[in-house]
């Protein structure tokens, strides 16, 4: 078998690397070298070096700043909401009660539903909601704000969910056994055995919410369009705005992205040392 | 075994990957037309238009519509594609910006010859780069019926609806409708005035050209780097009236949409819709028809407002890909003088599209007619002053933004209407300028 993996390894490979080639790293690398560019599509652009940057961050208007500090509270807060969220269903399902299977599912399927679509369909909801209350979504920007950690804790507790079931499976029974033989209570089993147990499902999980919070457009666009007063702003949807907000400033809006990404790749980094260094080996 | 087994997986691959590129290479034939359409209104129109197109000449006709709001994101991606669109529309003369390096000059065609005046084209530098297909109308449009049914009630302040030719006199009757409205049946004078995205449009750019087209007038300008806001008065007192006499409470117009409007219209739930041409079909969905519907201009109380007409111009001009092929512009260009000189053409334009065209051609028996478009024709005959669309001067989508933000907010009472000044002064300096950077 290692034989062969050896000397085939590149049609194992090449599927997967020329899809990831196409969908990520050569729009990746366009994406860098247009925010140094001028440009209105991207085969016509010409070189400008750092205008773009100086365009983007010299703008007094652009509520970059504010947009990254809401950013980075609704990445915070949700990825806690999240992680709690999806935790704790998932260890109400491994019980093995009768349903399980279904209730799985039914928590599974909002994942299922494009963020627009999502979108809108809670503000239907949501404004539905308030309306009794005489405010909206976009009264002011922290129903918009909850309006939209409802929406994302909907979708993406049951995605998380299922790896963290996958993750309180695969322990190994002797471990519980033994703690409950030891005496442990209910939740000393799960601070001292499980949790430490699913670090690494607490890293993929924390990874991705952290991420989905900080990358998250589609449901802020549809809820509240960054309204009212782009108070309601995440940046990814900042950086949507420069983009198509002005004519000749979608370098602008690039340079943005390029910094934004920066940004969240040194969050996830910082993230997955400090998760890594917990997990620990069976 | 396994060695034929890994070959044969390879091959399959490759294979697959060639075909990829062979259907890619395929389609360019003699010549063909590829139109990016803006209105989703009129899509399956042109859809039809097209197949009839081929079916009389060989020559391929596909017509892509953008969903709504969305014509500038999915320009941009068609572009790219090596069968990018050889017609696309820009709005004006701020939209022509961004795509001008792409526009062919259009002086030498026959869209251009038919053209009843160089008002509907946008020329820069002595070079046709786009040219208007529709001259559209806006207003305010009022159910007849309801009014009627006003002007019956006792007290009414109004003796017959042509008595509404001022600020004044509107505001009045709009008033005193919102007072009776248990009495007329109806939620309020105003459909809601929603600011969510399908709707604010009506008011951050519709509206806001009022203020715009007077103070161009009164400085004798056709477009301008700094906005004094002269009339800025006159817009606070006709969106306080939208927003306090209508069908929801003022702090409620964030969560309604362009959707509800029509359908509060058409049900007649209100009397008043601030909309164009364009909502004909939308209007009648409920069962109302051509005789429940009129249309009358904005009146915002500017002096010697008695003779001004409705908003007539067009956002939508017409652009040919100059990097197209040869054969594809030729094409393209034949596509059109079809569109605009044949039977079928003309028909399926002005009849079933419901267009008002700018072309000379359209004028022996090919012109659209409705309720609404007659009340437009009507004004003009009259001899109405037709307020000019300036918002296709306003410096970014950003100005468009950040004055709906906040309208937005002075109507739910979390701002104050100075914000709306910054927006609009202050706000159109710094945009022209980021625009010009």
């Amino acid at each position: 078998m290692q034989r062969y993996i050896k000397s085939y390894w590149p049609v194992f490979v090449l599927p997967t690397m020329l899809a990831f080639a196409i969908g990520f790293l050569i729009p990746f690398v366009m994406g860098l070298y247009l925010s140094f560019c001028d440009f209105t599509t991207i085969s016509n652009a010409t070189f400008v070096g750092f205008a773009n940057y100086v365009k983007a961050f010299a703008d007094a208007t652009s509520d970059f700043g504010h947009a990254l500090w809401f950013t980075a509270l609704f990445a915070a807060i949700s990825t806690v909401l999240i992680n709690l969220f999806g935790l704790a269903i998932a260890l109400l399902l491994v019980r093995g009660f009768r349903g399980t299977n279904l209730f799985r599912t039914v928590f599974f399927m909002p994942n299922l539903i494009g963020g627009i679509v999502l979108g809108w369909l809670w503000q239907v909801i949501l404004n539905g909601v308030l309306a009794n209350y005489g405010v909206t979504l976009v009264t002011n920007e922290w129903y918009g704000f909850w309006g939209l950690m409802i929406v994302m804790l909907w979708q993406q507790a049951g995605y998380m969910m299922i790896i963290y079931i996958s993750g309180l499976q695969s322990i190994p029974e002797e471990l519980t056994e033994a703690a409950a033989i030891d005496g442990a209570t209910g939740w000393q089993t799960l601070t001292r055995v499980k949790l430490p147990m699913i670090m690494p499902s607490i890293t993929i999980c924390t990874f991705l919410t952290l991420t989905n919070g900080f990358k998250l457009f589609d449901q802020n666009l549809a809820l509240t369009n960054g309204m009212p007063s782009n108070r309601s702003q995440l940046l990814a949807l900042n950086i949507y705005h420069t983009f198509y907000g002005r004519t000749g400033w979608a370098g602008a809006g690039q340079a943005k992205a390029v910094v934004f990404c920066l940004i969240v790749v040194g969050i996830a980094l910082l993230q997955l040392r400090l998760t890594r260094s917990k997990e620990v080996q069976q | 075994m396994k060695k034929i087994l890994a070959l044969l997986v390879v091959l399959t691959l490759a294979l697959g990957m060639i075909n990829i590129f062979a259907v890619a290479e395929t389609t360019t034939a003699a010549g063909s037309v590829y139109y990016l359409n803006f209105k989703p209104e009129q899509a399956t129109q042109w859809e039809e238009l097209a197949k009839i197109y081929t079916e009389a000449t060989g020559v391929p006709v596909t017509v892509v519509t953008a969903a709504s709001g969305t014509y500038e994101d999915t320009l941009r991606s068609e572009m790219e594609k090596a069968e990018a669109p050889t017609l696309f529309q820009v709005n004006g003369p701020v939209g022509l910006a961004t795509w001008k390096d792409y526009c062919l000059d259009l002086s030498d065609t026959a869209l251009y010859a038919n053209l009843k005046s160089d008002d509907f084209a946008l020329i820069e530098d002595d070079q046709v780069l786009g040219i208007a297909y529709v001259i559209e109308t806006y207003g305010i449009i009022y159910n007849k019926t309801l009014l009627e049914k006003y002007i019956a009630t006792e007290g009414a302040v109004i003796s017959s609806i042509d008595e509404i030719n001022n600020f004044e006199t509107f505001k009045a009757v709009a008033e005193d409708i919102q007072a009776k409205k248990d009495e007329l049946g109806v939620l309020g004078a105003f459909t809601s005035a929603g600011m969510d995205s399908s709707s604010d449009w009506r008011f951050k750019t519709h509206l806001a050209n009022l203020p715009i087209y007077y103070e161009y007038k009164a400085d004798g300008i056709t477009s301008t780097d700094a906005i004094k806001g002269t009339y800025l008065d006159n817009y606070k007192a006709i969106w306080d009236l939208y927003i306090n006499n209508a069908t929801c409470e003022p702090a409620m117009i964030g969560a309604k949409t362009g959707e509800d409007a029509a359908s509060e219209f058409a049900l007649g739930e209100a009397v008043f819709y601030q909309n164009g041409t364009w909502a004909y079909n939308d209007c009648l969905a409920e069962g109302l028809t051509d005789e429940d519907l009129g249309m009358m201009p904005i009146y915002i109380g500017v002096e010697g407002e008695e003779t001004q007409g409705l908003c007539t111009g067009s956002e939508n001009y017409w652009c040919i890909n100059n990097k197209a092929s040869e054969e594809d512009i030729a094409a393209t260009e034949a596509f059109l003088e079809w569109v605009i000189t044949s039977d079928e053409g003309r028909d399926m334009v002005a009849n079933q599209m419901g267009f008002v065209t700018p072309f000379t051609t359209f004028d022996d028996g090919y012109a659209a007619s409705n309720a609404l478009l007659d009340d437009a024709a009507e004004s003009i005959a009259n001899g109405d002053v037709s307020v000019s669309w300036n918002f296709t001067t306003m410096p970014s989508e950003t100005w468009k933004n950040n004055v709906g933000a906040a309208l937005l907010e002075y109507a739910q009472g979390t701002g104050e209407w100075d914000a709306v000044v910054t927006a609009f002064v202050d706000g159109w300096a710094t945009e022209a300028a980021a625009a010009a950077q």
